[in-house]
């Protein structure tokens, strides 16, 4: 085990911000924490990295208690907030060599853990951090956190600002941290990159709704679940919400997504339905749910009892 | 065509630099306009000209008939703005908000007046009109940073990011608040890093390096690239590039 959380909680006056929160993250894991602004997560970041003290209820990282241990918890950990944090008028040389003194490791020693990442920033190196591109800052952040050699990375939305291709790389390097046993916890309010991780928790308003694989959030998806279009989409979607007492409808990219907890309306019955309130060029196929559909589920419906 | 974006070889050099490079693209009225590129490909600049804020090298533009060289206060005007990062004063109550963008907006005081009731009424928010924008639930804020972007009745509003960081359910919500703008013949030009938000757009572009390299349906420009997704479309384009500086 190399994350446990248990019951945490944390209040700000009277706002919860993180209600009795429960999980666990294996050793070697990228452990997603997805849901939106004001869920918690950036909460639970601080206190597992020991920079906020929990209401109640404890948690340990790589073995050590997070407010008892703290200090030696500190060399374990890399953080990287949601916020940029590195220094903006130290050059990107400076800033990798100011977190490892720091730390007291040596850049030599550990570079081949950033070696893949800092080959992209080295024709940069005496830029200011503060020029840097969303998507190098990001990549210099990585650098900085991970130059102590971590075992346990904490990544708060490191996606934000970043455009998709730089995105993706990062995620490519995330891939290869976890070859080399390093655990990352990481957070995002977007529900397609939970497909990127091992096991994801959905979290909202402080409580977790669930925690499994991302195929297994979306295999546990209970309702009839159909992707319609139509000429006029704006329409269709008003229609089909009308559909029956308990339909649901709502943009899903180019499609709606339609979804009929009773089962009781077979594509045929539908597609009359549509035909008859005057829709043309109207698709209409049954789909696997997404991570965002689970999410939706569970807002509306509570926990999934499986 | 009703054509309330139309550029021709729109440029912008800094210098040697050709930040934007001769892009020719027209936007229709109600039209849900995805506005995409990588980081430093030129979007920001582009939309700074399309804006009024920043005047074009060569070429020209026309945003809501008026010309953003000749016209740019004009054109201001008729355009509203609005960013799921920042978009309302939050140590402002609705109310006092409201009256900010009104006056910003050029409106006159009872015009602002009738627009406040009127917003108040609508939102179903008239309990909350002088309570602090801080204390409101985020979907909230979010409808009313909207319908404060459409206060001065602009042709054109501009979002950016729009639905970033909202839950699944309040983000649904938004895109019937933008359909139903688009509907009521408001074009919506959308900026964003996060594919899955390109997909729900009438039509796309995509930047690279300066230039807009394509501009289709997502559905056809999926189709065009064999690709599963949006994702997989920008990649495949902005990866000759993607050194993103």
């Amino acid at each position: 085990m190399s994350i446990s959380v248990q019951n945490i909680s944390k209040s700000y006056g009277p706002v919860q911000a993180v209600k009795a929160v429960s999980f666990e993250v294996l050793e070697g894991e990228i452990f997603g924490l997805i849901g939106p602004d004001g869920a918690g997560k950036t909460t639970l970041f601080r206190i597992l990295a020991s920079l906020l003290l929990p209401d109640a209820g404890q948690a340990r990282v790589d073995g050590l208690d997070v407010v008892q241990d703290y200090k030696a918890l500190r060399r374990r950990i890399g953080y990287m907030p949601g916020r940029f944090s590195l220094y903006q008028d130290l050059s990107v040389e400076e800033n990798l060599g100011f977190f490892a003194n720091v730390f007291g490791a040596h850049i030599r020693d550990n570079y081949d853990l950033i070696r893949d990442i800092y080959v992209q920033l080295e024709p940069f190196s005496d830029r200011r951090a503060g020029a840097l591109s969303g998507g190098m800052k990001q990549k210099l952040a990585l650098c900085c956190a991970l130059i102590h050699r971590p075992r346990v990375l904490f990544l708060d939305e490191p996606g934000t600002g970043v455009d998709p291709v730089s995105r993706k790389e990062f995620w490519d390097m995330l891939r290869r941290l976890r070859a080399s046993g390093i655990t990352i916890l990481v957070s995002t309010a977007y529900m397609d990159e939970a497909a990127l991780c091992d096991r994801v928790a959905l979290i909202q308003k402080g409580e977790i709704l669930a925690i499994d694989t991302p195929r297994g959030l979306t295999a546990a998806y209970r309702h009839p679940l159909f992707a319609v279009r139509s000429d006029d989409m704006y329409r269709l979607i008003r229609d089909l919400r009308d559909l029956t007492p308990d339909a649901d409808c709502y943009a899903f990219g180019e499609y709606a997504h339609l979804v009929v907890p009773g089962g009781g309306s077979p594509s045929a019955a539908i597609l009359q339905y549509l035909e008859a309130r005057g829709h043309t060029g109207v698709e209409l196929l049954p789909v696997q749910a997404t991570v965002e559909d689970s999410f939706i589920d569970l807002m509306k419906n509570g926990v999934w009892t499986t | 065509m009703d054509y309330v974006i139309q550029t021709e070889q729109l440029t912008k050099r800094f210098g040697t630099f050709t930040a934007v490079n001769a892009i020719s693209f027209a936007v229709t009225r109600g039209e849900v306009f995805g506005f995409l590129g990588a980081n430093g490909a030129g979007k920001t600049t582009a939309l700074k000209m399309l804006t009024g804020l920043l005047t074009p090298s060569s070429g020209r533009a026309t945003v809501a008939g008026f010309d953003v060289w000749r016209q740019p206060e004009a054109v201001k005007r008729r355009i509203g703005y609005m960013s799921q990062r920042f978009s309302l004063y939050e140590d402002l109550t609705v109310r006092e908000n409201i009256r900010l963008y009104g006056g910003i907006y050029g409106l006159k005081r009872a015009a602002i007046r009738v627009k406040t009731a009127d917003l108040l009424e609508r939102l179903d928010i008239g309990a909350y009109a002088d309570q602090l924008v801080a204390g409101l639930p985020l979907g909230w804020r979010q409808k009313l940073a909207f319908s404060v972007a459409l206060l001065h009745e602009p042709r054109i509003v501009f979002l950016d990011e729009p639905t970033s960081g909202v839950d699944p359910l309040t983000r649904r919500q938004f895109w019937d608040l933008i359909y139903e703008a688009a509907h009521a013949g408001v074009t919506l030009m959308i900026t964003t890093h996060y594919m899955d938000e390109a997909e729900y757009c009438d039509r796309v572009s995509i930047m690279v390096d300066g230039k807009i390299e394509a501009l289709d349906t997502p559905r056809n420009m999926k189709a065009a690239f064999g690709a599963e997704d949006m994702d997989e479309v920008f990649r495949l384009l902005a990866r000759a590039t993607a050194t993103n500086d």
